[in-house]
């Protein structure tokens, strides 16, 4: 117990604290969409990441920024990141589609029970997660590190670094592309109107297999972009990283209201700071702990997540 | 591919259709008949480890040993078999109700625990089932009244709590663990059984030296907790867990208290997963929070999808083969997960009902599949 600790550290905490949370955010996003509109936990996106991690460091490795190399200069830094996000997006994107067609497709035409779902998603999260281990045997992989935390200004006696500041920003970017996408564009309509009544949209004209395929390339490219900015603050990188993160999206994605895209960056940033101060007051390795007793007291009192759950009145 | 693909599936077909003769066979022969069977077949299980049977035993680990992981993993199955086949909830932090047995006997039984008081094994036990049923209890009392998805991702992070409590707890000695967790001991035996423990080639049968003896233990509790489970099933309880498995909403209606049997099928299954975790640790007399990973807990909930939710029988062929085919293929192990998760996708296509099906379950599915939309 180390409260004061917490009341000293305040502000630096809650800094840590966005752009962990950030990055669960992100990967938030991809659990919410599909449970938003299929009403089904994709427990492969974990491993979606995953791939996206592993694009990140090859991408960086063909342009030549592998282990050892020199830090390149600022504008080589938003091109690595660029490419990474674009090869990672792509990468993570194709596989979530993958996923759905081998493993939720056949057993959709089937209106297999959700269990059945769910199983067929643990076997393509082990599947994925052991071809990786298989390949890498196993084996870390490290990245030279892109960018160097260099103190841009203080808040609150919280010094903010270039890099915390670029992974916040970078995924509030990414959320904001998103939540208009869905709220403004054609394609986005279709995909409200199939979360909100499937048999009434597909009796409108909307392709229900196509929304459903493109949420799963939305999610996935969106932990694409959140695998980048995990590789850019970790540099380090494993066959089972996903799994730790995955849940603890998953959490955030519930804690916000599941199906909300508002709810997964609220719940996301949250989860970041709360585990962030109970990492302060009880130690480092109650963190995950109190992330999952804040879940628990959250969803007993609000049994819908902070902000209710509904992917088709995404806009009110 | 296809024609492959759909010679697969015929065979399956057939497959299925002669497990379901054989069922049928089954329940028409005469009662004496069925009990000669059964009672042969138990005293096949118990002599296994003398048999050495070609082909079935494992070149490279003790097969005793492998036989009582296998049983404990039965023991397992069977309990959460209540939870998931016959209450329909989806418990994916069973491993802590297992990791809360197995440290409730290490704590109390252990010389070296901090808590010095040392029960005795037999003592322990009971103790730890209690335990274990309690914090099912507790678990469950304010998370059932949530929604089946959230259910999962709560009891995930009980299964996870509970392991970083271990690890981290100054009563469970955090990583360093808990040695010497008590064994059944001669002492613990009435008079006049003490000529059991030592028949086994004249050396105490529960000893570090000796598994026999466990693997005898942990069958007999398994078929002593599979006939309990099954009275359970037939009776006003589990017509109750079948209903709220069906249709909560429904089964409310027609007056289930849905909430109360709920808890019950939670405490039941954290019952059972308390007393398989109390035997595994036992025999292993050495506890840490390493193999408490929520991976595993996981792979149990395949296990008895797989072999197929709500049917005894089938809940057991899955965790025999859970535990039993990496033993017995160890030149495998690298990819041995990997065979697994591509195993789970093609049968939840193929055979959502698993590999021995509930019978009640198959009419539920094909239920459902007549209802697919056509889009």
């Amino acid at each position: 117990m180390n409260f004061q600790f917490v009341l000293d550290n305040l502000a630096a905490l809650t800094v840590t604290g966005l752009t962990q949370g950030s990055i669960y955010a992100l990967v938030a996003l991809g659990y919410t969409l599909v449970y938003g509109v299929l009403r089904l936990i994709n427990f492969a996106h974990s491993e979606v990441f995953m791939i996206g991690t592993f694009t990140t460091t090859i991408i960086w490795a063909a342009l030549g920024f592998g282990v050892g190399a020199a830090a390149p200069s600022t504008l080589g830094v938003l091109g690595l990141i660029l490419a990474a996000v674009l090869a990672a997006g792509a990468a993570s994107g194709a596989t979530a589609l993958v996923v759905e067609r081998v493993a939720y497709r056949p057993l959709r035409k089937r209106n297999a029970p959700p269990l059945i779902f769910l199983i067929s998603a643990i076997g393509a999260s082990v599947a994925l997660m052991e071809a990786a281990g298989a390949i890498t045997n196993r084996q870390p992989r490290g990245m030279p590190s892109l960018v160097f935390p260099k103190v841009q200004f203080s808040i609150f006696g919280a010094d903010v670094t270039n890099l915390q500041l670029g992974i916040i920003f970078s995924a509030l970017l990414m959320w904001v592309g998103l939540d208009t996408f869905i709220n403004r564009s054609r394609l986005g309509r279709g995909v409200r109107a199939v979360a909100q009544n499937p048999e009434v949209a597909a009796l409108m004209g909307v392709n229900k297999d196509r929304v459903i395929m493109l949420i799963f390339i939305l999610g996935g490219a969106m932990a694409g972009a959140a695998s980048v900015l995990y590789d850019v603050k970790v540099g380090l990188t494993t066959y089972s990283v996903g799994f730790l993160i995955g849940i603890k999206a998953f959490t955030a994605a519930v804690l916000g209201g599941i199906g909300n895209l508002r709810g997964a960056l609220l719940g996301g940033l949250l989860l970041g700071v709360v585990e962030n101060y109970g990492a302060g007051v009880f130690g480092n390795q109650w963190m995950d702990v109190v992330a999952f007793l804040v879940l628990v007291v959250v969803l007993l009192f609000r049994p819908n997540g902070l902000l209710g759950e509904s992917l088709g009145r995404a806009r009110a | 591919m296809n024609a492959l693909l759909e010679s697969a599936r015929r065979a399956d077909e057939r497959r299925a259709k002669a497990a379901i003769g054989i069922r049928d066979r089954w329940s028409s022969l005469p009662r004496p008949w069925r009990i000669a069977v059964l009672i042969a077949f138990i005293a096949l299980l118990y002599s296994l480890p003398g048999l050495d049977i070609p082909l079935i035993t494992t070149p490279d680990t003790d097969f005793t040993s492998v036989l009582f992981l296998c049983a404990v993993y039965v023991l397992v199955a069977v309990g959460l078999n209540v939870v998931i086949g016959l209450a329909g909830l989806l418990d994916l932090g069973y491993i802590g109700f297992y990791a809360v047995g197995a440290y409730t006997v290490a704590i109390l039984g252990s010389p070296n625990s901090p808590v010095v008081v040392k029960y005795p094994w037999i003592v322990c036990v009971p103790i730890a089932i209690a335990v274990a049923m309690l914090s099912g209890v507790i678990l469950g009392w304010p998370t059932l009244r949530l929604r089946g998805d959230y259910l999962a991702i709560v009891t995930l992070g009980f299964g996870e709590i509970i392991r970083v409590f271990a690890l981290n707890s100054d009563i469970t000695n955090g990583n360093r663990g808990i040695n010497a967790v008590p064994t059944p001991s001669e002492a613990d035996w009435p008079s006049w059984m003490t000529w059991f423990p030592t028949i086994h080639e004249g050396r105490p049968v529960f000893s570090v030296s000796s598994v026999i003896g466990f693997y005898w233990l942990a069958l007999t509790v398994v078929i002593i907790c599979m006939l309990g489970v099954r009275r359970l099933e037939r009776s006003r309880v589990g017509r109750s867990w079948l209903a709220i498995r069906e249709d909560e909403e429904a089964a409310e209606l027609m007056g289930v208290p849905t909430f109360k049997y709920k808890l019950w099928a939670f405490a039941i299954g954290a019952a059972l997963g308390g007393l398989s975790g109390a035997l595994f640790f036992s025999k292993q007399t050495f506890i840490n929070a390493q193999g408490f990973d929520l991976f595993t807990s996981i792979l149990w909930v395949a296990a008895v999808v797989i072999g197929g939710a709500g049917n005894q029988l089938g809940v057991a062929v899955g965790a025999i083969l859970l535990a039993y085919l990496p033993e017995r293929f160890r030149e495998f192990t690298d990819y041995r997960l990997l065979i697994f998760g591509v195993a789970l996708i093609v049968m939840t296509i193929f055979r959502p009902q698993g590999l021995l099906p509930s019978r009640r379950r198959t009419v539920e599915l094909e239920d459902r599949a007549k209802e697919a939309p056509v889009a």
